[in-house]
């Protein structure tokens, strides 16, 4: 690549409609994905998804052909398709710009995962901190409704669907797929042991996929285009294209949608514009679950594999930059109180680990720590990763493992100093 | 997210989820709107007419961070405290509010008008630091536009 581009395929339609406009969406190529899937068989549709090579851009990257085909099988009386935007990852502001800026993209997206699914009834599950997308996301609901783009038999193809927004409640927790089907049902939010998978037995006792916002705003493009058209955007074997969400000490703090084998320091230096207050020190990619990585890793493309393959995460495509005039085990600090706040508390590892390692980074921030601590803090960490019922208490501890890692010396300078 | 709450009673407002599936959420959601807390008699109401045992509905209640058992100031104000915020000094934007209010976070004025709170990020990063009054974010904030800010409620 000569030079990196961005590339607008799930964004296409950002501040070029009014958002609730259902006129302005179709004219602009809106619903033709869905009356195309309608003349699809299941089966199609999950073969194009698996010819596309999307992976899902929640955290896990999963591949969704893959959790499509387990449940669209399934014959039982209800399924139910769950579109998670809790989005709570610091730093992380792209579902939300889908939400509020193409209201109709994700409302068609969950309308042809759930014919190709033999799912009825879909719920978005939209953080509480985003009222106003909630609101946007019920208008549009309402319009398509009336324009009888959702209901009882959409375009004439005998298919019924119907979607709901349900509003969380301040829980990060709550991203989780199993603790969101815990909430909509009315409980606290905490994870359930799996197996059972969600796919089989979700959303009360029936089988329920849960995609992420970005993942499903892909699949119109790869509907109209095809999946080969898909593949061949981005990195091979996570294809497509990344929103990614700048903040901390960039000069702009701005969101860009990239094809996936764009380099992190394209993302800081060409679409950022570079680190500002100071020169550049750290960047946590993937929110505060994600690593910590220093200025010699920035050349790695931001794809999924790309990404673990060095000790990071892609994550929620979040990109937070911090520059040499801040404290970074302070940073590692705060994000280590964010995991003793939003632990469920469901299971041990978690729940007294998060608190311990927060404990360890404030004797490291007050020149307490001593190589012990440091030791113990460490196999607290693996404990951590591999114990911890789910993706929270097992990423809790990657900040500090990725601080160790890449800034031992910080530390080292800390415990020295007493 | 308005300022004008009716206050409706608690349960005109909780008989509309008699027989909504997983309805306790939305309800409490419901309560919280109009009262911005949730009244500790809300919690038997709630009990009785969704038929849930008292334990679980406090316990659902006490593990969204939005919602507060008991009372709250008419107008919470949550300033976040996660990483990008953190080091966009965040620290310092919520001393002078608490000086202005003369309160510390947690607390509630004395006349009820305002309750400060942490809360974490609000997908608002681009512009750290944030906080929001009755939800609506404010960002980019100087210390000396509080006042006219606070005098809006
Ligand atoms: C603690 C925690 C929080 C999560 N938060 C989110 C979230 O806010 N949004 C999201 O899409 N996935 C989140 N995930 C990942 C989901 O569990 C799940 O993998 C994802 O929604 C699947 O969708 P996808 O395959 O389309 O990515 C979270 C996972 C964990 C462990
Ligand atoms: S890992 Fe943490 S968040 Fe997940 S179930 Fe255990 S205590 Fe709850
Ligand atoms: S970090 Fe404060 S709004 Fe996102």
């Amino acid at each position: 690549m000569a030079y990196a581009k961005e590339q607008r395929l799930v964004l296409n339609n950002y501040d070029k409609i009014n958002p609730t406009s259902i006129d302005e969406y179709v004219i602009r190529g809106g619903f033709r994905a869905l009356r195309k899937a309608l003349s699809m068989s299941s089966a199609e549709i999950i073969q194009e998804l698996k010819i596309s090579g999307l992976r899902g851009r929640g955290g896990a990257g999963f591949p969704t052909w893959l959790k499509w085909s387990f449940t669209a099988p399934i014959e039982v009386d209800q399924k139910y398709i769950i579109c998670n935007a809790d989005e709570g990852e610091p730093g992380t502001y792209k579902d939300r710009l889908i939400m509020d800026k193409d209201p109709y993209l994700l409302i068609e997206a969950m309308t042809i995962a759930g014919f190709t699914l033999g799912a009825t009834k879909g719920y978005i599950y939209v953080r509480g901190e985003y009222p106003h997308s909630q609101k946007i996301l019920n208008t549009a609901i309402a319009n398509a409704k009336m324009a009888g783009m959702m209901g009882n038999n959409i375009f004439g193809s005998g298919f019924d669907f119907n979607l709901q927004v349900f509003s969380g409640a301040f829980a990060f927790v709550c991203g989780e797929e199993t603790a969101i089907i815990e909430s909509i049902e009315g409980k606290r939010g905490e994870p359930r042991i799996r197996p059972p998978y969600p796919g089989v037995v979700g959303l009360w006792g029936k089988p329920t996929v849960i995609n992420n916002v970005e993942t499903l705003a892909n699949i119109p493009a790869i509907i109209n285009n095809g999946g080969r058209w898909f593949a061949n955007i981005g990195a091979i074997k996570y294809p497509g294209t990344k929103i990614m969400t700048l903040s901390g000490d960039v000069a702009n703090k701005t969101f860009v949608e990239v094809p996936t084998d764009t380099t992190l320091y394209d993302i800081i230096y060409t679409f950022g514009g570079g680190v500002v207050g100071g020169n550049f020190q750290a960047v946590q990619v993937g929110g505060n679950s994600g690593g910590l990585l220093p200025a010699s890793l920035l050349e790695t493309a931001i794809d999924f594999d790309s990404m673990q393959a060095i000790g990071g995460s892609l994550g929620t495509g979040a990109v937070f930059v911090i520059n040499d005039r801040h404290d970074l085990l302070d940073v590692v600090k705060n994000v280590a109180h964010f995991f003793t706040e939003e632990s469920c508390g469901k299971c041990t590892p978690c729940r007294e680990g998060c608190q311990r390692l927060y404990d360890f980074m404030n004797k490291v921030c007050e020149g307490e720590a001593t190589a012990k601590d440091l030791q113990i803090a460490a196999g607290l960490a693996r404990v951590m990763n591999k114990t911890a019922l789910c993706g929270l208490g097992q990423a809790a501890p990657t900040p500090v493992q990725t601080a160790i890692k890449f800034f031992g010396k910080k530390f080292e300078e800390r415990i020295n100093a007493k | 997210m308005t300022n004008n709450y009716t206050n409706r009673p608690i349960d005109q407002i909780i008989a509309e989820f008699k027989d909504v599936k997983g309805g306790l959420l939305p309800a409490l959601h419901a309560i919280d709107d109009e009262y911005r807390a949730i009244p500790q008699e809300a919690l038997v109401k709630l009990s009785q007419v969704l038929n849930i045992p008292v334990a679980q509905v406090y316990g659902v209640a006490t593990f969204y961070a939005k919602f507060a058992v008991g009372q709250r100031g008419r107008n919470i104000i949550r300033f976040c405290e996660s990483a990008p915020c953190h080091i966009a000094g965040a620290a310092k934007l919520i001393a002078d509010m608490e000086d202005q209010l003369g309160i510390k976070v947690g607390e509630t004025t004395l006349d009820g008008k305002f309750t400060l709170e942490f809360c974490q990020c609000v997908g608002m990063c681009q512009s750290a630091p944030v906080f929001t009054i009755n939800q609506q974010p404010y960002y980019n904030v100087l210390t000396d536009e509080i006042p006219e800010i606070l005098a809006r409620f």
